[in-house]
């Protein structure tokens, strides 16, 4: 039973930051509840036979994404949201459109449910169909992706180029020359 | 052992918070934070499915997955600097003009 119970309190843990992420007024608490959530989740990963995903996550989004998310607030000063300067005359928020989607986002949850509840074997271990060795080896993982996934790695750098060069032609002050 | 059904109930119940996030807040920052818990979901969907199925290219698609959202949180956080410039805040609906 102690690996249902850790699942229970890494996802319990991950749901919880996750809606407190969403319920926090200063900007800053939202990115370190951030972090504390990707934790829980690399938990699950871990759990989940995949140790690498879990590190990458970890080292990737929690170490460098999430920095640079705190660095923009930092620079920006982190201007705390107020209900009082919304702009309630905003079409978007006429009462028959924000009822429509509540409608909307209602039917979404129930069509997500009635998908999980009739799925055949969904309530089957996880893990159960998998291989004697371990098959997710960083060994292995490697293989797979520079060879059955070439074409995809060489695009992902092509759009990492393509993000940095409108990250820097954006965030520059206009009129400047350089 | 955890079923299967049990991955895919948290990360739809994940994948609601996010998408609930980019509607209900008015601060462009969360909405980016909201969109990476989306995308964290689908990461979690995508490796208990490999784990299920036993091979590796739920873990793939995974660092895929993660690359696009540096990118994305790249571009975006430059979006939201060149917008607070111009307007001095990070309420979305202050930005409803393609050209001031």
């Amino acid at each position: 039973m102690p690996e249902a119970l850790i699942f229970y309190v890494f996802s319990g843990l991950a749901i919880v930051a996750s809606a407190l992420v969403i319920g926090q007024r200063n900007p800053m608490y939202s990115v370190l509840l951030l972090v504390l959530s990707l934790a829980a989740m690399a938990g699950l990963f871990v759990q989940l036979d995949a140790p690498f995903v879990a590190l990458a996550l970890m080292i990737v989004y929690a170490g460098a994404i999430m920095v640079l998310f705190l660095f923009v607030v930092m620079l920006l000063n982190a201007p705390q949201e107020d209900a009082l300067t919304w702009d309630r005359a905003h079409p978007l928020r006429h009462p028959v459109v924000t009822r429509f989607g509540t409608v909307l986002a209602l039917v979404l949850i129930v069509e997500l449910a009635y998908a999980l509840m009739r799925g055949n074997d969904l309530a089957q271990p996880v893990g159960s169909r998998a291989s004697g060795d371990l098959v997710s080896s960083v060994r292995e993982l490697g293989r797979v992706l520079f060879t059955d996934y070439m074409f995809a790695f060489e695009a992902t750098s092509v759009l990492i180029l393509v993000a940095m060069v409108g990250a820097v032609l954006m965030a520059r002050r206009e009129g400047e020359q350089s | 052992m955890v079923p299967l059904s049990s991955y895919l109930i948290v990360s739809a119940i994940l994948f609601s918070l996010g998408a609930a996030g980019v509607f209900l807040r008015r601060n462009l920052i969360t909405i980016l934070l909201s969109i990476e818990i989306m995308l964290n979901a689908v990461n979690l969907t995508f490796v208990a499915f490999g784990r299920f199925a036993g091979d590796v290219d739920g873990q793939i698609i995974t660092f895929f997955v993660m690359t696009v959202a540096a990118a994305e949180a790249a571009v975006g956080l430059a979006l939201v600097i060149a917008l607070f410039r111009h307007r001095e805040s990070l309420n979305p609906d202050t930005f409803t003009n393609l050209k001031w």
